[in-house]
């Protein structure tokens, strides 16, 4: 040991072995965490819904699963469209400017411009992950006088319009999600693409 | 910079004031004192330390995606936990890695562990004062084939559920209980679900468990008493008077750390060449009939163990039934494994090193080599006449080699005085060592051809 | 030591062609080698095609998903419009819709999923049976095969390879005629070899062999059982083509990166030793 020891080569050296190793950690810890993302099957099992909407009645709704996830399929009558019109004054965010949803559902209909009356929304409150129920009906006991028609949360009671849109004052912060979604044909929606 | 050392230093001795960290890193690794002169052997024992790492993590995640289920899926012939190994192989994004991994770190660990063994036995690491290291070893080798015989199940292909099916009959076989015994087992009238759920169980927690136990144990008892080294030198019988270091002894940190730190750079290179270029290893590693789905009605043509076990399911083959039972067999191959144990008690020789051991050491042990590679090659093949009596003349020399240790080794002739110090291996040692591992390659090789 | 070295190594070679004939003893069918190549993606997307057409109909391919024919350069619509019969999803597996029980009444035996059958069998294996098959008219379907004697399935291609008969003769005898394959095999007889010769002969030429001057052609029949086979040994391990890619990545960086840099790292430290 009688050597002059050179530290600063050791230093160097240590410091590279240990980056190379480094790096050698981080390539085997990729398929490990690979492994916890969806797996092939996962993605089958959440691949796009088609639906047939041609024999849904204006003002009726259907559930539609995909991804495990409740999505909404609202026909929406004239008259629903024009009464969530007038209380635009009452929601959190009637642009959807700070809520999710395809570019060609950010409007007021919340719904592809070509069949406007149609809602597709994620049946998922914004608030706490609970499924709201569909209130279609107009002034209920329960919801007051002014209630034009809607989504109630049961779990926490926050309210949205039948676009999907928060009202305001409640604890959902969001509007509902519009996932994406086209029309196959006239009658037949497709659920979870829309290219 | 000195102010976060300084920080750096405070929280140290806070965690020392609770928790002996730093005197536990002193003990083990900056002021552990190993022998100068370890050689290529000595790298696997850190070696099979990696291996078990690998093995318990890639495990955890395997659990997280396989499914112990023998049931059919309805309308196939396929069992769900044949096809969870599938999925794992197919649908989870990195699966197959993670358990090509798995398959080849069992393989590994034998490999590594057989040869970690060997150094013990040429080295004579086992003798006194190192008795119980040897004990803990051979409990950790058993437990690493219970391991291996219960993980082997998993896939619930043909060769798992045939394999399993002949070695839970091997308990049948021992008087009276034997019957009562192997369906306590299996928990069922065959091998079955109950049984792949209990294997299940076992592979992945309890064994486990014991074996990390008896590692701590291995590796406690080793650092109690010192690391033995190749010329079999007690290096603590010479100490610098004034620091009380061994004069032949050099802090495992920094210089055995990057030693086995190349030494692991190596075998990743071996590792993952098998992992990435031959999985199965040439059906060695993963049987091929073990990608069959498990079939109750239709044993493979040819059943034989993974090669690991091919030696001690030779010598359960050799012996044959007399008396009525065949539990002799059994008796043979446990015996086989268990024998290993008392190396310490049935060896006299004064000296542990190879190195100045005697001529009569010296042949017993090539004997046992070639009768041990023999042996395993057998195994893996269909028996036959010849090759039965191959066996038995072989299974004779295992067994010499053991029960007449203590007449040859105690007047060995030509045994050589040990020097005080350790010494470095030269050149002829290398070169001897290269040629005695062509010759049992290819001695190997051709016996396997022959046969 | 030099000396001996060499005198060792001198005598290890001379036991080596002892070696050899011994690999030649197996008596079982020998196997024709398959051309099989994993990384040739147009004969693994004819290979799927024909696998879709001939196969799926009795074997599932349970491991399988139809989504992953993408790895071989084919879109969903091209896997849903050529690949698809049933009104599956492009993400479900090639299940088969014949139940197990099923195909144990028609067949005697529950034809096997495939998904892992070329792990199991092995790509030559696979080459000679779907090359094999005669006809024989003791067996319930009129069919039997050389490298799976009473075999339960018919063969499934004869409209493209057409008709073979096995042909048993005694002694060594020259390929003659419209022979496929030949081969010996030697049986021991109160002590005595007895040698007998095999022959598939082609008698009737389907639509992928020929028949031309008394000769057989079957060299397009067996360029689609191998891209059959690709296909088959690709679907036993769909990841094996990434599989080596990674592989060769990880060498070069252990052998050009961690093992030099662990290298130089040992030695600098072991000066103090040495």
């Amino acid at each position: 040991m009688t050597n002059q020891v050179d530290n600063s080569k050791r230093r160097f050296l240590t410091l590279a072995t240990g980056a190379v190793g480094g790096v050698a950690v981080v390539g085997v810890a990729t398929p490990f965490i690979a492994s916890f993302f969806p797996s092939e099957r996962a993605k089958a099992a959440g691949a796009p819904v088609e639906v047939d909407i041609s024999k849904l009645e204006p003002g009726q709704k259907i559930d539609v699963e995909w991804r495990g996830k409740p999505v909404w399929v609202v026909n929406r009558t004239k008259e629903m469209l024009d009464n969530m019109a007038k209380i635009e004054g009452q929601l959190t965010d009637p642009n959807s400017d700070g809520s999710d949803q395809p570019e060609y559902a950010k409007n007021k209909t919340r719904a592809r411009a070509d069949k406007a009356n149609v809602l597709v929304a994620l049946g998922v409150c914004t608030h706490l992950g609970c499924s709201p129920t569909f209130r279609p009906d107009l002034a209920p006991a329960d919801l007051g006088p002014e209630w034009v028609g809607g989504f109630y949360c049961p779990c926490h009671g926050s309210k949205f319009d039948l676009a999907g849109r928060v009202y305001s004052g409640v604890p959902a912060p969001k509007n509902l999600d519009i996932p994406p979604y086209k029309y196959v044909s006239e009658g037949v929606l497709l659920v979870g693409e829309d290219k | 910079m000195s102010k976060l050392q300084a920080l750096a230093g405070n929280v140290m001795n806070w965690v020392d004031d609770r928790f002996p960290a730093t005197k536990m890193y002193k003990e083990h690794l900056s002021e552990y004192y190993a022998p100068k002169n370890f050689n290529f052997w000595y790298f696997f024992g850190s070696l099979a330390l990696l291996v078990l790492v690998i093995q318990i993590v890639t495990g955890i995640f395997l659990t997280m995606n396989y499914k112990p289920d023998g049931n059919l899926i309805p309308g196939t012939n396929v069992s769900v936990a044949f096809m969870s190994v599938e999925y794992i192989m197919r649908d989870v994004a990195g699966g197959w890695l993670i358990r090509y991994m798995h398959s080849t770190g069992a393989s590994m660990f034998f490999v590594v562990v057989y040869l970690h063994m060997f150094r013990g036995l040429i080295y004579g690491s086992y003798k006194q004062p190192r008795e119980l290291i040897w004990i803990f070893g051979m409990l950790i080798f058993l437990c690493l084939m219970a391991e291996a015989f219960l993980g082997y199940l998993l896939p619930w292909g043909q060769m798992s559920f045939w394999g399993a099916q002949v070695i839970v009959n091997l308990f049948a076989s021992i008087p009276v209980i034997g019957p009562d015994l192997s369906v306590w087992i299996r928990g069922d009238f065959v091998v079955s679900d109950a049984t792949l759920n209990r294997f299940f169980a076992l592979h992945v927690i309890a064994v486990p468990l014991v074996l990390l136990a008896l590692v701590v144990a291995h590796i406690v008892a080793l650092h109690e008493v010192g690391s033995n080294n190749p010329d079999g030198v007690e290096i603590k019988k010479n100490k610098d008077p004034k620091t009380g270091i061994p004069l032949d002894g050099i802090p495992f940190h920094p210089y055995y750390t990057v030693k086995d730190i190349l030494g692991v750079a190596v075998f990743l290179v071996a590792f993952s060449y098998v992992v990435f270029f031959a999985p199965e290893m040439g059906g060695f590693f993963l049987e091929y009939p073990n990608f069959d789905p498990a079939d109750p009605l239709k044993t493979p043509a040819h059943i034989a163990p993974v090669w690991y076990f091919t030696p001690f399911y030779a010598i359960l083959r050799a012996i044959p039934s007399f008396l009525g039972t065949q539990v002799w067999g059994v008796i043979g191959m446990g015996a086989a494994v268990v024998i290993i144990a008392f190396l310490p008690w049935l060896d006299r020789s004064p000296v542990k090193s190879i190195r100045y051991r005697g001529r009569n050491f010296k042949i017993a042990l090539v004997l046992f080599i070639i009768s041990f590679i023999c042996l395993g090659i057998l195994g893996a093949k269909p028996a036959t006449n010849l090759r039965t009596i191959l066996s038995q003349v072989f299974s004779v020399i295992y067994f010499g080699f053991f029960l007449f240790m203590p007449l040859y080794t105690k007047n060995d002739v030509g045994t050589t005085p040990v020097p005080a110090r350790t010494t470095d291996t030269n050149t002829q040692r290398q070169i001897g060592f290269a040629v005695y591992a062509l010759l049992a390659v290819l001695g190997a090789f051709v016996f396997g051809k022959l046969v | 030591m030099k000396n001996k070295i060499v005198k060792i190594l001198a005598a290890c070679s001379l036991l080596l062609p002892l070696a050899t004939p011994a690999l030649a003893a197996g008596a079982s069918v020998a196997l024709d080698h398959s051309p099989s190549n994993v990384r040739d993606v147009e004969s693994l997307q004819r290979g799927a095609q024909l696998f879709a057409n001939y196969c799926l109909s009795c074997h599932g391919a349970s491991a399988m998903r139809y989504n992953r024919l993408q790895d071989l350069g084919l879109s969903e619509e091209q896997i849903r419009t050529n690949l698809m019969f049933a009104s599956e999803k492009v993400g479900e597996p090639m299940r088969v819709a014949m139940q197990a029980k099923d195909g144990k009444v028609w067949f005697g035996a529950t034809p096997p999923d495939l998904s892992l059958i070329a792990r199991s069998r092995g790509a030559d294996w696979l080459y000679t049976y779907l090359r094999s098959f005669y006809r024989d008219p003791s067996r319930p379907t009129g069919w039997n095969n050389t490298v799976f004697d009473k075999v339960g399935m018919p063969h499934v291609l004869w409209q493209l390879q057409g008709d073979l008969e096995l042909k048993v003769l005694d002694g060594k005898v020259e390929a003659k005629g419209p022979v496929v394959r030949s081969w010996e095999t030697v049986e021991h007889v109160n002590g005595k070899e007895k040698v007998s010769t095999h022959q598939l002969v082609l008698t009737r030429a389907g639509e992928l062999t020929r028949l031309t001057d008394g000769k057989a052609n079957t060299f397009d029949y067996d360029n689609k059982v191998a891209d059959l086979t690709n296909y088959i040994v690709w679907m036993g391990e769909p990841a094996q083509v990434t599989r080596e890619r990674i592989g060769y990545g990880v060498l070069l960086f252990l052998i050009f990166l961690l093992v030099p840099m662990a290298y130089l790292l040992k030695k600098e430290y072991w000066r103090d030793i040495h």
